[in-house]
């Protein structure tokens, strides 16, 4: 019977082209716009490292000014990067499963061997070998560097698909070298394409900025003093007159992370950073109340506000407007049932009960609702690549609408357009046949 | 067959009350073809209406098939007029964008019928009516008898044992109203019970037995075929 009230309800849009037109317009503009801010809000909102959520946590020490907290707003939050002498104090437990630190960074490489690449720059994350494992960045060639070349400060290197793809052309370059700044790297890995959208591990540089080109031992960062491309933030008076200096420095901009496997060591980690703390309030550091936190990505990214309250409040108003355009369809829909009240009629005369004419009706407004979804699915594509024109960089990963989304975005068309359906349907079942047999 | 006995039916606005049927009581035999006549206003259109439950009315009785339907939910009402009841109007009815087998396959569908008991019964409908050769093509591309021959089929695919049919021929030209009204006859004599209203009195000849209503009631009855007047008290009661 579905089939049948199918072929019917396309045959009823048929006979009225122009209010069909603009009712299946009217909601997939609503749909369109919805889609397109819930895309987003949806991808910036996701936890993209959900499957090992429970394991990882991102540590804070709270070393910031006693005066004046680091967050005016929300005075209970401590920095949310650690200081280098801190993030390689903390290196040093032996409780995490892994740990790693890092920050941002960046080099002028040299293609080996093709002189038709001039150097150009590229964006580095010096950290710890155990990054790649962490965070389950996916190996196309080779694997990450070793616990011993962290140690020694080896000059090795893992490469992003993309720089791989410009350097080698795509092929498996482990083993073989680029240069750095003028230094020789060798290759140990090359990624497969990794997008962790939003940027979790380092959030202050930005949720959607671009993926690293190269990643390399922390330990190299120190070793040839290489400055951070990212946040820098500091709040004592300090003289800063040499590298070493600012390694020892009160300033916070090194990301930490470990993984805990079990609450044991949670509870553990949590108890040495404690006491880590506790220590060196004795050295006269760490002045304020004692605000050491794990956090997994899940709160990370709340506390982070990767979600900010403009995203929310703009998912809300493109609902309202879905719902403007579901009014507008309530009043073509009335018009329009209304105006063929004697073909309902002439059903109820052979037969059809008030029900049977009001399933009917509804299966013509889901209709009407899933062809404005698959227009308004089409409205968001085009949506979504303003978006990307406007924004780039990681825009491209955040802004295509995937399978849920569509699935999503048809059942509220098609949801949406049996609620605005209801009242036209119920008023057009309680039509007295009779009154338009006549005059048919 | 069909049995009302005072009926009473009034249109209600703001500002006036219409009495549409005033203490109407007729009854219809099975096999019956009766003529309802009457003026522009009299009531004749209501009567069918309630006759086929497409209306309720206000006060009195009424029996179709020994059975009361004046309390009976809408859902229990339009089963009897899918499984009991065709009807056939003046303006035909059809629904334009469906072609010939999917105008007469409209009722069906709401019996839930199964496809190969639908389909048969549409083509020895519309062969009845000598259109099954057009079953694909749209009722735009037919005569005015031709369509209302469909809207025939369409009342007697459901196997009816009632047809209502209100000015059948009113659109059509003499000879095309002679045909339908051939085929009306030729229904009835297969044992159809058929009511139809009409303004034409040569058709209205043609019935077993004319009605002729004014103002809301019953006013004369009249044998066309020879059969002695009904004799039931209501008859009586209203003609006396």
């Amino acid at each position: 019977m579905l089939a049948y009230q199918l072929r019917m309800a396309w045959k009823s849009l048929r006979r009225t082209p122009v209010v069909s037109a603009l009712m299946i317009g009217a909601i997939a503009l609503g749909i369109g716009v919805c889609t397109t801010s819930l895309t987003v809000f949806h991808l910036m909102s996701r936890n993209p490292i959900e499957a090992r959520n429970d394991v990882l946590y991102a540590v804070t020490l709270d070393n910031w000014d006693p005066n004046n907290a680091w967050d005016d707003k929300h005075p209970d939050l401590p920095p949310f990067e650690l200081t280098y002498r801190d993030a390689t104090a903390l290196l040093e437990s032996p409780i995490p499963d892994r740990h790693v630190a890092m920050y941002k960074s960046g080099f002028v490489v040299e293609a080996p061997n093709d002189r038709s690449i001039k150097p150009y720059s590229v964006i580095a994350r010096m950290t710890t070998h155990d990054f790649f494992a962490m965070f389950a960045a996916p190996f196309q060639y080779g694997s990450g560097w070793s616990a011993g070349a962290d140690d020694s400060a080896q000059l090795n290197v893992v490469l992003s698909k993309a720089t791989n793809d410009k350097l080698f052309g795509g092929a498996d370059s482990v083993g073989r070298t680029l240069r750095l700044d003028g230094r020789e790297y060798l290759v140990a890995g090359v990624l497969k394409e990794w997008t962790p959208t939003p940027r979790f591990y380092d959030l202050n540089n930005g949720a959607l900025t671009d993926l690293e080109d190269v990643f390399v031992p922390l330990s190299i960062g120190a070793q040839l003093e290489l400055g951070s491309r990212g946040n820098i933030n500091c709040w004592r008076q300090e003289t800063l007159n040499s590298y070493k200096d600012f390694l020892g420095s009160d300033c916070v901009w090194i990301q930490f992370w470990a993984e805990l496997r079990t609450p044991e060591k949670v509870a553990a980690f949590q108890s040495f950073i404690d006491n880590y703390v506790r220590e060196q309030k004795k050295l006269g550091r760490f002045e304020r109340p004692l605000n050491n936190h794990l956090r997994k990505p899940d709160e990370w990214l709340r506390v982070n506000r990767v979600v900010d309250d403009d995203n929310r409040v703009l998912v809300g108003l493109s609902f309202m407007f879905l719902m403007v355009c579901l009014l507008n369809m309530i009043g073509l829909l009335l018009a329009k049932f209304l105006g063929a009240a004697s073909l309902a009629g002439l059903r109820r005369a052979l037969g059809a009960s008030r029900k049977m004419v009001f399933r009917d009706h509804i299966v013509e407004v889901g209709l009407v609702g899933f062809i404005g979804g698959v227009f308004g699915l089409g409205l968001s594509a085009l949506g979504l690549t303003g978006v990307r024109q406007l924004y780039g960089g990681n825009f491209d990963q955040l802004t295509h609408l995937d399978l849920p989304m569509v699935a999503v975005a048809l059942g509220v068309a098609v949801f949406a357009g049996v609620i605005a359906g209801l009242y036209p349907a119920w008023r057009v079942c309680r039509v007295q046949p009779a009154v338009h047999l006549k005059t048919q | 067959m069909l049995r009302m006995q005072h009926v009473t039916k009034v249109y209600r606005t703001d500002l006036i009350e219409t009495h549409a049927l005033r203490d109407f009581t007729m009854t219809v035999d099975e096999g019956e073809f009766i003529a309802v006549t009457g003026p522009s206003g009299s009531g004749k259109t209501t009567f069918l209406n309630i006759a086929g439950l497409l209306e309720t009315f206000d006060s009195g009785t009424y029996q179709l098939d020994g059975e009361d339907v004046s309390g009976l939910s809408d859902d229990a009402r339009s089963r009897i007029r899918n499984h009991k009841i065709g009807f056939i109007f003046q303006s035909f009815n059809l629904i334009p964008d469906l072609d010939l087998f999917d105008n007469v396959d409209v009722p069906l569908r709401y019996r839930g019928m199964k496809a190969p008991d639908r389909r048969k019964r549409i083509v020895e409908s519309l062969e009845l009516v000598g259109l099954a050769s057009r079953m694909k093509h749209l009722p735009a591309q037919l005569s005015g008898g031709q369509q209302q021959r469909v809207a025939i089929a369409r009342a007697l695919a459901g196997s009816p044992r009632f047809l209502l049919a209100d000015e059948p021929t009113g659109n059509l030209d003499s000879l095309m109203a002679r045909q339908v009204l051939e085929l009306l006859e030729d229904i009835n004599r297969r044992g159809t019970t058929i009511v139809m209203v009409t303004h034409d009195a040569d058709l209205a000849r043609r019935a077993h037995r004319n009605v002729h209503v004014m103002d809301g009631q019953v006013t004369d009855f009249q044998s066309q075929t020879g059969k002695p007047l009904i004799a039931s008290p209501e008859v009586h009661a209203v003609t006396a």
